[in-house]
């Protein structure tokens, strides 16, 4: 489902920096892949990559059989199968909730008004929020933000869902309501790519775990291998600050 | 736009009432000191002309196009029916309105003489004047938005040939008077454009356009500015968002990040227009009659400087004050959705 061979990715601003080196991974369809590692590893970087938010430097990403880093590939055909949940949400502030579902939707897949408006109705309902369809998401809580997003990526319906730390923004008590709709929808068998430091999530419903630090998959396994034996220093350094 | 805004701590009522008291006593005097020193030259207010310049009853003469004599005037109705003959017994018709007769009947006539004179009620060279003025700006305001929002997304796009040529126009109109571009437009432009058209047998743009074209391209290159800013505003996270949902570039901009860079962008657009309407009174160095000219015009024959150039300010005044409350009724009608 996702192939990333040798990939390197190097920033320029006043210096040279290297978020991602000969990092390479095979996610299969239906796996949930659970990132972690310090601030700057690069965990973010790895997973913009596999939408091409950012272009890697060399090496290759094949998202269901297509080389995205191509130029011959078109990149928004790749993305209408490749959702994307952020830190901080994102929602179009202009638009009701539900046009935040129907938007895409109607532009992209084109789809009918009121087809849009079904599918969105359902999704909505799905993550508990139909009663504030009509509402812009300022009014709503952080919590309620995340779940309205990961309603939206799912109106696409995507075959892959990457999730950037999709709960370090909340509050503390917000975190659970969205944990289960992840859940949930790890549970219909979405392919996901996930960074976040629940470990409870990890161990729940990751089929595999990474470990990235300064740029490089140091660690990969099982939640349980790394519950009970995790071989690096540099993971158990970071394991103990964050369990 | 509400909010808490920046006001220095109040002091009081009666602080208050005393320094709001030197503002009208400031006020007034202003105003007395401008009525004693027009007294002192011995200016007469005629304020009362004022309407003249907007809408008058014009008299027209009406003139006899053969020679001849009277031979008959009828009254019929409010006007008068007269009939011209000639020496070969060729006759002609004129009605005019009874009161404003000026012959008899058998008076003789010569070509170009005034049988009489009609009142009609005509435009004031200041309403003319206002009328181009409002003409001018709408239009210009109309393409400069357009040219603007071009240019302002040519500003940010990634193809190199696009953004050089949004700085290079941007810079170019930026940096030069825009006087010296109403000339460069009228003078040379306007002048090549011409003698091309004429060479071709094809009829002349008048003057009027090439003052629209200065002002719509001097006020687009602002507005490329104000849309850039406005756009690099948004949140670079919604682009993101939208672009993930499978959007288009194109498609993302129209949908997600102009709406929203609208919002912001109104308010500085709003001054923009506001002072390309006041930048249409340099019109008249290309003999445009706009408000500014007409003025001019109706001073140099009526002697009444003072009023004229006041209601001339005014008039502005009022473009520009409507112009802002109509933005500001938009902004609020964006705001509540
Ligand atoms: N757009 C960018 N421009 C310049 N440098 C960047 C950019 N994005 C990331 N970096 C740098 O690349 C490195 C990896 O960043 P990345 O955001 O992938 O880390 P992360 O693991 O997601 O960290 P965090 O946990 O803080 O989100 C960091 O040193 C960061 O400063
Ligand atoms: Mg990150």
């Amino acid at each position: 489902m996702i192939e990333v061979q040798n990939i390197y990715k190097t920033f320029f601003v006043t210096h040279e920096v290297q978020a991602l080196s000969n990092v390479s991974h095979t996610v299969n369809q239906g796996e949930v892949v659970v990132v972690i590692g310090p601030s700057g590893s690069g965990k973010s970087t790895f997973l913009r990559c596999l939408n091409r938010l950012e272009f890697a430097d060399s090496g290759h990403i094949y998202i269901d059989g297509v080389d995205i880093l191509s130029p011959k590939t078109n990149i928004n055909k790749i993305r209408e199968e490749v959702g994307m949940v952020f830190q901080s949400f994102n929602l179009f502030p202009h638009k009701t909730v539900l046009e935040n579902l129907t938007i895409a939707q109607t532009v992209v897949r084109n789809r009918s008004k009121s087809d849009a408006t079904e599918k969105a109705m359902l999704l909505l309902k799905k993550v508990g929020i139909h009663d504030k369809a009509g509402t812009y998401p300022a009014q709503l809580s952080g919590g309620q933000q995340q779940r309205v997003a990961i309603a939206r990526s799912l109106a696409m319906e995507p075959k892959i869902l990457l999730f950037d730390e999709p709960t370090s923004a909340l509050d503390p008590e917000m975190i659970g309501e969205v944990l289960d709709v992840m859940k949930a929808v790890a549970k219909e068998g979405m392919t996901m790519v996930v960074v976040t430091h629940e470990m409870g999530f990890a161990r729940e419903v990751a089929d595999e775990v990474l470990f990235m630090d300064h740029g490089m998959i140091i660690e990969k396994g099982t939640p349980e291998h790394f519950f009970t034996n995790p071989e690096e220093d540099r993971t158990k350094a970071f394991l103990s600050q964050i369990l | 736009m509400s909010g808490p805004y920046l006001r220095t701590p109040g002091k009081g009522r009666s602080y208050d009432i005393f320094w709001k008291s030197v503002f009208f006593l400031g006020l007034f005097a202003t105003i007395a000191a401008l009525g004693w020193a027009t007294n002192q030259v011995d200016y007469v207010w005629r304020w009362e002309r004022i309407p003249d310049y907007f809408y008058f009853e014009k008299d027209i003469d009406i003139t006899a196009s053969m020679d001849g004599s009277i031979s008959s005037i009828k009254k019929s109705g409010e006007n008068a029916l007269i009939i011209v003959t000639g020496e070969d017994n060729q006759s002609e018709q004129y009605e005019i309105p009874f009161s404003d007769l000026q012959v008899y009947e058998g008076d003789s006539i010569f070509v170009g003489d005034t049988l009489g004179i009609e009142k009609k009620w005509t435009m004031g060279i200041i309403l003319e004047g206002l009328i181009v003025t409002l003409k001018v700006s709408a239009i210009s305001i109309f393409f400069g938005i357009g040219l603007g929002l071009l240019t302002g997304l040519a500003r940010i796009s990634a193809n190199p040939a696009l953004r050089m040529t949004a700085i290079t126009y941007i810079e170019l109109i930026r940096g030069s008077p825009l006087l010296v571009q109403i000339f460069i437009w009228y003078f040379v432009l306007g002048t090549l454009i011409n003698s091309l058209l004429s060479k071709f047998d094809i009829s002349q743009v008048p003057p009027l356009w090439f003052g629209i074209a200065s002002l719509a391209i001097f006020a687009g290159a602002y507005v490329a500015e104000i849309v850039r800013a406005g756009i690099q505003s948004v949140n670079r996270g919604q682009m993101e968002a939208a672009r993930s949902l499978g959007m288009s570039n194109f498609n993302a901009m129209r949908h997600i990040i102009i709406p929203q860079a609208f919002r912001r962008i109104l308010p500085p657009l709003a001054g923009q227009f506001i002072s390309m309407i006041k930048d249409s009174s340099l019109l008249g160095v290309i003999a445009i009659r706009e408000l500014t000219k007409a003025t001019r015009e109706a001073v140099s024959v009526s002697l009444q400087p003072f009023e004229l150039w006041f209601l001339c300010a005014i008039l502005y005044l009022i473009l520009t004050f409507t112009f802002s409350m109509f933005v500001q009724y938009l902004e609020k009608r964006m705001v509540q959705r």
